[in-house]
C-alpha cells in the first residue's frame, strides 16, 4: 500500500519528487495555495468590515497616519504570532513565546549596558534559540505534549527573566537596537523598518511553507503525525526544526519590542502568548494543526489591533475590545470546526 | 454489621504517600509555627500580591525585616497574579493551621478573603491588611495603606495648576474594579475639579499598568485627539510608555504628565522631565506599621485602632505650584522604593 494521501494528494517520500511536483505547480503546492487562499478570505473580510465600521463611526480612524500606527502597534504580537503559527500548524501550541520574547529582550537590554549592542543582540538570539531548542527536544524526541512542555518552560523562563534582572527594567539607548522603530517618513506617515521586517518575515515564511518541501512536511506532520511518518517524513526532525525556527522568529519579536518600547522590561508583554494565539486563530489557522498559514495570522494580528485602536478612538470602554476579540476567536474556531466536519463526511 | 470498605491498592498507596507528605509538611511548618506565647517568639503570616511587582516585593521585604528584627518567625505566601485571591485563601488557611499570631495581607480582592479572615480572627489571630482595605473595612482589625484618593487628588491639583490654558485631559487607567486604581482615578478627577463626563476629558483607556500597554493606548488616544495635553496615568511604567507615544508625536514639551507610585525609576523620570509630578507611596512604612501593631498585640493583647490608617503620600515634582505641598526629585530619590 502506498503512502497515505496528505492534503488531498499523495505526497511522495523523496525530496526530489516533492521538489519536482512543486516546480510543476501541482500536488502539494497547488493544494497548499488553494487552502491558504480559502482560509485567508474570512479573516480578510473581517478586517475590511472592522475598518469600514471604524472609518464610518469615527472621524479620526481612517487616515494614513493612524493606519500606519496600527501597523506599528501590531508588529510585536504579529511577529510573535508568526512563530506561533508554525508551531500550531504542527498541531502544537507555544505558551512560552511571550516569556521567550521577554527573556530575549532583557538579555539584550542588560548585556547592552556594558557591551556592544550587536554582541548583545547575538547573545539574545542565542538565548531564544536555546529555549526554543529545549521546547523542540522535549516535544519531538521525548514526545511530551506541547501544551505541558511550553507551560512549564514559560514558568521557568519568566522567572529566569526576573531573577536575571532583579525585576528591574533596562532603558535602551542604542540606535542599532531601536532602529526597527524608525523608517522612511512621507507626509507625516512613517513606515517603520519593524513593519517592513514583519511583512518580509510573513512573506518569507509564507513562501517557505507553501513552496518548499520543508513547508509541505510541516503541514503533513500537523495534519497527521502517523500518516506523515508512514509517508517517510522524519517527523521528529521537522518538529525540532519548527521549534527552533519559531524561536528565531521570537527573537525578531523581542527586537521589535525593544524598538517599540525602548525599555527591556521583565514585567511587560504579560499576555503576549495568548495574544499571539488569538491572532493565529482569528487568522484562520486550525488549532488542530495542518491548515492555515502566516498570511492569515498577519491579518489576524491586524484585526486585534484595529479593534483596540478603533474602539478606543470611538470612546467605547476598553473591556468591549476583549468582548469583540473573544467573539471573533469563537467564530474562527467555529468556522474551522464546520469546515473540518464537512471535509471528514 | 459494620462494613469496612477498602480502597483498591493503588489508591491506598496514593493515600499513604499523601499522608506521609502531609506529615513532612506539618513537621516543617510546625517548626516555624511553634513558639507563640505572649511576648515570646511569635510567627507572623505575610500574604502578598504577585511579587513580580517591585511594589509588593518591597512591601513584603519591609514587613519581613520588621518582624525578624523582633525575633519573630515568618510564613510567607503570595498570589500568582493580580486578583488571585484563591491562592491567598489557601495560604491563610495554612497559616491558621500553623497557629500564627498575626497575618499581614495585601488582599487580591476586597471581599474574597472575608470568610477565611473571619476564621482567623475567631481563633484569636490579629488580621491586618496593607496597601488595600477589605469591604467592609472592619473585616480586618486594621488597615495600613496609602490613601489613594488623596494621592490622586494631589496629582490632580498639581496638574490643574500646571495645565495649559486650553486643557484636554486623557486618563490611562488600570482595571477600575481594582480599588486602589478606582481611588486614584476618582482622586485625580476630584483634584482637577472635573468629572469623567466633563467636556475637558478627551478620552480614557484601560491599560495593564505596563509600559507597552501605556504606549499603545496613548497612541490610540492621540490618534483621535491630537490636542491632548494633560495625561493622568495609573502608575509610572504606564506613564513612561505614554511619554514615548507623546514624544514620538513631538508633543512632549506641551504635555503635562502625572502618575502615582514613587518607585525609584519613576522618580528618575520626574528628575529627567518625563513625568511632571508623581504621588509617592511608602510600602516599607505600611509593613512596619503593621508589624508594630502586631507587636503590641503579641505583648499584651492590645488591638490597633480599627479602620484605615494612612501610611502617607508625598507629591514629588521639580516644578512646585502654590498651594500644593511637594518635595523635589532629589528628596524623592532618597525615599523611593524598588530597583533603581
Amino acid at each position: 500500500m502506498g503512502p497515505e494521501p496528505l492534503l488531498g494528494t499523495a505526497v511522495t517520500t523523496t525530496r526530489d519528487a516533492d521538489v519536482a511536483a512543486l516546480e510543476k505547480g501541482v500536488g502539494p503546492r497547488r493544494d497548499v495555495r488553494a487552502l491558504a487562499a480559502h482560509q485567508t478570505a474570512g479573516p480578510l473580510a473581517a478586517l475590511v468590515v472592522a475598518v469600514i465600521v471604524f472609518a464610518l463611526s469615527t472621524s479620526t480612524f481612517f487616515n494614513s497616519e493612524n493606519l500606519a500606527l496600527i501597523a506599528q502597534q501590531s508588529v510585536v504580537v504579529g511577529t510573535l504570532a508568526l512563530g506561533q503559527t508554525l508551531i500550531i500548524l504542527t498541531s502544537g501550541i507555544d505558551l512560552a513565546n511571550g516569556a521567550i520574547l521577554v527573556l530575549g529582550s532583557v538579555v539584550i537590554g542588560k548585556t547592552a549596558v556594558h557591551n556592544d549592542p550587536v554582541l548583545a543582540a547575538l547573545i539574545g538570539l542565542a538565548v531564544c534559540v536555546v529555549v526554543g531548542s529545549v521546547n523542540g527536544v522535549l516535544v519531538s524526541l521525548l514526545k511530551l505534549p506541547p501544551f505541558i512542555v511550553t507551560l512549564g518552560v514559560m514558568s521557568v523562563v519568566a522567572a529566569a527573566s526576573r531573577l536575571y534582572t532583579s525585576s528591574q527594567s533596562y532603558p535602551i539607548d542604542s540606535d542599532f537596537l531601536t532602529f526597527l522603530n524608525r523608517g522612511p517618513t512621507a507626509g507625516g506617515v512613517t513606515i517603520t523598518y519593524g513593519v517592513m521586517l514583519w511583512v518580509v518575515l510573513t512573506a518569507v515564511l509564507g513562501y517557505v511553507l507553501s513552496q518548499t518541501s520543508w513547508g509541505v512536511r510541516v503541514y503533513a506532520v500537523g495534519d497527521n503525525h502517523k500518516a506523515a511518518e508512514l509517508a517517510g517524513i522524519k517527523v521528529k526532525r521537522i518538529l525540532l526544526s519548527v521549534y527552533v525556527v519559531a524561536a528565531i522568529v521570537y527573537f525578531f519579536a523581542a527586537w521589535q519590542a525593544l524598538g517599540r518600547t525602548p525599555t527591556a522590561d521583565p514585567s511587560g508583554y504579560t499576555n503576549a502568548n495568548l495574544d499571539s494565539i488569538t491572532a493565529v486563530v482569528i487568522g484562520g489557522t486550525s488549532l488542530f494543526g495542518g491548515r492555515g498559514g502566516v498570511v492569515g495570522t498577519f491579518i489576524g494580528a491586524l484585526i486585534v489591533t484595529v479593534l483596540q485602536n478603533g474602539l478606543t478612538q470611538a470612546g467605547i470602554d476598553s473591556l468591549y475590545q476583549q468582548v469583540a476579540t473573544g467573539v471573533l476567536v469563537v467564530i474562527a474556531v467555529g468556522v474551522d470546526h464546520l469546515v473540518r466536519r464537512r471535509q471528514t463526511r | 454489621m459494620k462494613i469496612v470498605r477498602r480502597a483498591p491498592s493503588h489508591v491506598r498507596l496514593k493515600v499513604a504517600a499523601l499522608t506521609a507528605a502531609c506529615a513532612v509538611v506539618a513537621v516543617g511548618c510546625g517548626s516555624s509555627g511553634s513558639g507563640g506565647g505572649s511576648g515570646g517568639s511569635a510567627t507572623l503570616g505575610i500574604v502578598e500580591l504577585n511579587l513580580s511587582n517591585p511594589f509588593f516585593s518591597t512591601l513584603e521585604k519591609g514587613t519581613e525585616a520588621a518582624a525578624k528584627a523582633k525575633g519573630w518567625k515568618v510564613m510567607k505566601a503570595e498570589a500568582r497574579t493580580p486578583g488571585d485571591s484563591a491562592t491567598q485563601v489557601t495560604a491563610i488557611e495554612n497559616m491558621i493551621a500553623n497557629k500564627v499570631k498575626a497575618i499581614v495581607v495585601t488582599p487580591a480582592n476586597a471581599t474574597a478573603l472575608n470568610g477565611v479572615l473571619k476564621q482567623a480572627r475567631d481563633k484569636g489571630i490579629l488580621v491586618l491588611t496593607v496597601n488595600a482595605a477589605l469591604d467592609p473595612t472592619d473585616a480586618a482589625d486594621a488597615t495600613y495603606a496609602t490613601d489613594n484618593v488623596a494621592a490622586g487628588r494631589l496629582i490632580g491639583r498639581w496638574a490643574k495648576a500646571s495645565s495649559p490654558a486650553d486643557p484636554h485631559v486623557a486618563l490611562l487607567d488600570f482595571d477600575l474594579s481594582d480599588q486602589p486604581s478606582a481611588d486614584r482615578h476618582k482622586g485625580f478627577l476630584d483634584g482637577y475639579g472635573i468629572t469623567l463626563t466633563s467636556p475637558l476629558v478627551a478620552g480614557s483607556a484601560l491599560t495593564q499598568g505596563t509600559e507597552d500597554t501605556g504606549q499603545s493606548q496613548m497612541e490610540n488616544l492621540l490618534s483621535a485627539h491630537s490636542d491632548i495635553n494633560v495625561v493622568y496615568t495609573i502608575n509610572e511604567p504606564t506613564a513612561h510608555g505614554a511619554y514615548t507615544a507623546i514624544k514620538n508625536k513631538g508633543l512632549a514639551a506641551k504635555t503635562v504628565l502625572v502618575s502615582v507610585d514613587g518607585a525609584c525609576s519613576g522618580v528618575e523620570d520626574v528628575k529627567n522631565g518625563v513625568i511632571g509630578a508623581t504621588a509617592m507611596q511608602f510600602p516599607d512604612k505600611m509593613g512596619s506599621m503593621a508589624v508594630a501593631a502586631a507587636a503590641a498585640y503579641v505583648k499584651d493583647g492590645t488591638k490597633p485602632k480599627p479602620g484605615v490608617i494612612d501610611s502617607g503620600t508625598v507629591l514629588i515634582t521639580d516644578h512646585p505650584v502654590p498651594g500644593v505641598a511637594s518635595q523635589t526629585s532629589a528628596w524623592g530619590l532618597s525615599h523611593c522604593w524598588g530597583p533603581r
